[in-house]
């Protein structure tokens, strides 16, 4: 597995897109503090820009990735290796490599500011994992839905299916049941909900640390009202977690039955 | 060495091998033949364990196949399309199927055969389709494996590189290994092959020699003979 994920890491980091989304990601975050000139209102900010932009970009490079290594894959599972170790293996380089253009990106500019040292450190570590986290999550996803779809079209298609859903289309379900059953009581069910999607999760997550309650909305309130913030911040982190861990399983499952 | 016992495999209601039965054995070069979608390249890959058959069982030296990877370590393969990441050199893709394989290697004597040493610093997504297609050999070839498994090995190669192929073959052939290819090249196929497989519709139509097609037919040229085989399933 290892030997995998070193080749692909170092292949991905020296690709041009690497480098694109690293001089991105330094740039916006450099404007939203130069801007805003305050950490916290930077941290929000940027906030707004990972729950956004991370999983987008980590859905379109899962995708193409996957697609573009495809007969090289053939060739090197026709090699003594294990299917599962290939996967895995490409997969962490692919995650990895973008999560380093992540870190450099985000992190450097705030260093520079200075929020070592400060005390909003903590909050932005806390943006930082929730980033990490989503980047795994969209990554996986796309990597797992490219590889179920031979059609790439159709793969794409469907990968950015479920950004959009888990980004836009959800919420909007979601306000549409608070006010359908707005005589009910709801909050389970926004919890149930908010639970099957990462964005959200990650969102509140953020929201209970940096205990913001004017920028929690309802299901950020709900968390807090429900678990309280340590609980809450403990239950969404670990709902992200496991957003990670079953669709490895069944990525796996699915590659050792596949065709190539 | 390899035994393939009622293979069957189908993609969704397509059945492409049919009930495949076939012993290969060592010291032998054996081209798989047949027209488009016969299921040349899907016998090969169930070979691999690229492609996972519905029924029916490989085995090689005795053992199954299925479900299994370290039998991979005696088999060379040779993919149809050489397609390699962009971003890595020859040098970077050489040293990572040694560190997959962790076999010995005869990769410096090749890289010297194919003419491929200014070429190694060079990074993948800069080389023309024959080089690409040599850098494939090199890494087919750079193992002792006693099974070598080439998909049509010719395409993208000039005529120099085909008559090197050529010679390899023979070579490696006279090792004692079991060399299998597909190919549509009859005059190649004639040339190097000891034995010819025959597929057609999913079906061995034919195995043998090919003095014995030749017999079969009457018709004294592969080519033709080839051409009979399939008109006479027609008609």
């Amino acid at each position: 597995m290892f030997k995998i994920f070193k080749y692909s890491f170092f292949d991905l980091i020296r690709s041009t897109w690497s480098l694109v989304y690293l001089l991105f990601f330094l740039l916006t975050t450099s404007a939203i503090l130069y801007m805003s000139g305050d950490l916290t209102k930077a941290i929000i900010s940027m906030m707004n820009v990972i729950l956004m932009l991370i999983p987008l970009v980590s859905t379109v490079f899962g995708a193409i990735y996957l697609y573009n290594s495809r007969e090289f894959a053939e060739l090197l599972l026709a090699q003594p290796i294990k299917r599962k170790s290939f996967f895995l293996g490409q997969y962490l380089g692919l995650s990895i490599s973008l999560a380093i253009s992540f870190v450099l990106g985000v992190g450097l500019p705030f260093v520079i500011f200075g929020v070592i040292g400060s005390s909003y450190l903590n909050n932005f570590l806390v943006l930082m994992v929730v980033g990490l986290l989503l980047g795994f999550i969209f990554s996986l996803l796309s990597y797992w839905v490219a590889l179920r779809f031979e059609n790439r079209i159709k793969g794409f298609g469907f990968a950015l299916f479920i950004w959009l859903f888990m980004s836009v289309i959800f919420d909007g379900i979601f306000l549409l049941i608070l006010i359908w059953f707005e005589s009910y009581p709801t909050e389970n069910l926004a919890i149930v909900l908010t639970l099957f999607n990462p964005i959200d999760l990650g969102r509140v997550l953020i929201m209970l640390f940096l205990d913001t309650s004017a920028l929690m909305g309802y299901t950020g309130a709900v968390f807090y009202k429900f678990f309280g913030a340590f609980k809450g911040i403990f239950i969404s982190a670990l709902a992200l977690i496991l957003w990670i861990i079953v669709p490895v399983f069944f990525l796996i499952r699915y590659a050792n039955k596949k065709d190539f | 060495m390899i035994e393939i016992l009622k293979l069957q495999k189908s993609y969704g209601k397509n059945l492409i091998l049919k009930d495949i039965s076939l012993t290969l054995e060592r010291g032998q070069i054996i081209s798989i033949l047949g027209p488009n979608g016969s299921g040349k390249t899907t016998l090969i890959k169930s070979i691999l364990g690229l492609v996972i058959p519905q029924v029916g069982d490989i085995r090689f030296e005795g053992e199954t196949i299925l479900g299994g990877w370290e039998y991979r370590k005696k088999i060379a393969y040779l993919p149809q399309i050489a397609r390699f990441p962009e971003n890595l050199k020859i040098r970077e893709l050489v040293n990572l199927i040694k560190d997959i394989r962790q076999q010995n290697a005869d990769d410096d004597y090749l890289i010297q055969f194919f003419g491929l040493e200014k070429e190694m610093a060079k990074s993948l997504r800069s080389l023309s389709g024959g080089t690409r297609q040599k850098v494939n050999m090199l890494i087919a070839f750079m193992f002792d494996s006693p099974v070598i498994i080439l998909d049509e090995p010719t395409v993208g190669l000039d005529p120099v590189a085909i008559t090197r192929l050529k010679e390899l073959l023979a070579r490696e052939k006279d090792k004692g290994k079991l060399i299998l290819f597909t190919t549509h090249i009859m005059s190649l196929v004639e040339e190097i092959s000891d034995e010819i497989i025959f597929l057609l519709e999913g079906e061995v139509y034919f195995k043998g020699s090919v003095s014995e097609l030749n017999q079969l037919n009457g018709s004294g040229n592969l080519e033709k003979a080839i051409t009979n085989l399939m008109e006479e399933r027609n008609v």
